[in-house]
């Protein structure tokens, strides 16, 4: 009985309906924008609405639809370098940070020696340390190395291990069974191929949620380009979004050509991903 | 032995990772903060100076600390109540909401640049989203990002439009919340308000703890928005810490005085922090 009453009167879902539509107009209206003015001709971008007139729903609408911007926005920055670049910073920051961190934590998590929970907990502390403390004599070091302008800032950190990740993937670890490892020991496998052959692909939930995160994180990565590159044909999307809104200012269709073009592989993995995502997050507390 | 050197051996890439990226820095970066380094040449001992001219002669210093704290109080918390309130509409159990949870978590993983660039668009003062729908209801609407005025509480909207990446961590506290504390509730007569206000937030507390501390921390390092849409103006109405630091160190090559910054901002967020966490006992409930 009680719980019945828990359950929302058909009277108390209506108004839930139409609170829940009108607070989700602002959420949804800024995309719709951005996607509708990718499509539209200067003309109108220039001339729908604006403040006297006010805004109408055939404002939304483009009138005629024009692909061209896709590909004008194409052409006018090397769009295709900048993608190359994202997807090859994405492909290796993934395997670095997933191959090294679970490398990591499955010594944290199923090995024994000294020292280990103190370390643990030094790998833990580091995940409280602002980026800005660090970063000015991480700077001069890959300075030093020669390394400033090239892809190596931006991937060789990432192959040691990501403390977030070392921290997921071992309590994922720590919930294989022991006897697992110790029939491996049995037959003489060395720790290594229990590590590799037993235990990892047991962990492949876990494994599949530091990618996705690993990707997204460095799909928007802004920051570390912004340090390190100097020469356009080594920018990201990212950084080259950035640099087009800069030279492009008021290209307005073709910037948002741009920014559908760089959003839209993460909405797409949203949605072919959505379990991973929520229950990582949910874990996670969304620290990406 | 041996196990001792195989758990090392797996540990190794975090080891190397710590040691050169972590310790190094760290301990680089207190030394540089008592010199004065262009990066060009090597660090000269200048003593106490950069910290003086930090507190004494740097009005921007103390501006940036200002619009910091300003989003720390005013966004923050705006941020953890959206997002509640979101929560707990999008728990009640109606017909399509997976598709409300969908729209309102969207907007927190478009990526930050697009963000950034499309919030510029629709925030044009002539032919912006906003202004033209403001002006539908005969509003004149400001010039957001270009009013001193304005600017910072244009950030402060945007930074709203992302609350749901928040909601959809406090909707997986929410399912953890026993459903016999509200029908128990229920049988006392509780009504929907006291259950909310007795019940739910008491049981929410630790996460809300969370994002509150991870919010504060992230303030701090508030950066990209600015970055790409303000640049810290008009009249350093934007100019958020983390922006200040990263133009005194890579604009001006100033990175002594950026390392004094950055530690400033590291003993800011340490001390912060730690009065959250005072005020922990007082709200925070765990379990029953």
């Amino acid at each position: 009985m009680a719980s019945s009453a828990l359950r929302p009167t058909r009277m108390q879902r209506l108004l839930l309906h139409a609170a829940l539509l009108v607070l989700g107009l602002p959420f949804v209206l800024p995309l719709l924008w951005m996607v509708s003015t990718s499509l539209k001709t200067n003309a109108q971008v220039f001339s729908t609405g604006g403040i006297e007139e006010g805004l109408s729903l055939a404002a939304l609408i483009p009138h005629p639809v024009r692909w061209q911007n896709y590909a004008d926005a194409w052409h006018s920055v090397p769009f295709a370098t900048y993608l190359k670049n994202s997807l090859l910073l994405c492909a290796a920051n993934v395997t670095g940070a997933i191959f090294s961190s679970a490398l990591v934590a499955y010594g944290f998590a199923r090995l024994r020696f000294w020292g280990r929970d103190a370390l643990f907990i030094l790998v833990i502390s580091t995940l409280a340390l602002p980026a800005q403390v660090t970063m000015i004599p991480v700077f001069a070091l890959f300075r030093f190395l020669g390394w400033y302008g090239t892809f190596r800032p931006l991937i060789v950190p990432l192959c040691l291990g990501n403390a977030f990740f070392i921290f997921l993937l071992r309590q994922f670890f720590r919930t294989i069974p022991e006897e697992l490892s110790e029939a491996g020991r049995i037959d003489g496998a060395s720790e290594w191929r229990i590590f590799w052959q037993l235990v990892l692909p047991l962990a492949k939930p876990a494994l599949a949620t530091c990618a996705l995160f690993q990707f997204i994180y460095t799909w928007n990565d802004f920051f570390g380009p912004l340090l390190y590159l100097n020469d356009p044909s080594l920018y990201t999307l990212a950084y080259g979004l950035e640099q087009f809104l800069s030279s492009y200012g008021g290209e307005w269709a073709q910037l948002m050509a741009g920014a559908c073009i760089f959003t839209a592989p993460v909405i797409v993995l949203f949605f072919l991903a959505q379990r991973t995502f929520i229950q990582g997050i949910a874990t996670t507390g969304g620290k990406m | 032995m041996r196990k001792h050197l195989v758990g090392y051996a797996f540990i190794s890439p975090w080891i190397v990772g710590f040691t050169v990226f972590t310790v190094f820095p760290f301990l680089a970066s207190i030394y540089l903060s008592f010199t004065h380094y262009n990066i060009l040449s090597a660090p000269q001992w200048t003593g106490l100076s950069n910290y003086e001219r930090l507190f004494y002669e740097d009005p921007l210093f103390w501006k940036s600390l200002w619009v910091t704290l300003k989003y720390t109080v005013v966004a923050v918390p705006l941020m953890v109540g959206v997002g509640v309130a979101l929560a707990m509409l999008l728990n009640a159990e109606i017909a399509g909401m997976s598709v409300y949870r969908t729209v309102f978590y969207i907007p927190s993983i478009v990526p930050l640049v697009a963000t950034s660039v499309v919030f510029v668009w629709i925030l044009n003062p002539q032919i912006g989203l906003v202004n033209t729908l403001l002006g539908t209801v005969g509003i004149v609407g400001p010039a957001w990002l270009q009013d001193p005025r304005w600017a910072f509480w244009a950030l402060v909207l945007m930074s709203l439009w992302t609350a749901g990446g928040s909601m959809i961590i406090y909707l997986a506290g929410l399912k953890n919340v026993p459903r016999s504390l509200y029908e128990a509730a229920l049988i006392d007569g509780a009504n929907a308000f006291q259950r909310a206000r007795h019940i739910t937030l008491p049981m929410l507390s630790p996460v809300i703890f969370f994002t509150l501390v991870m919010g504060v921390i992230g303030s701090f390092q508030y950066f990209t928005q600015a970055f790409i849409m303000t640049k810290g103006g008009p009249e350093n109405s934007t100019h958020f810490y983390a922006l200040y630091l990263f133009n005194r160190a890579w604009r001006y090559l100033d990175m002594g005085y950026a390392s004094a910054m950055a530690w400033v901002l590291f003993v800011m967020i340490m001390a912060l922090t730690l009065i959250i966490f005072g005020t922990h006992g007082r709200w925070v409930h765990y379990g029953d």
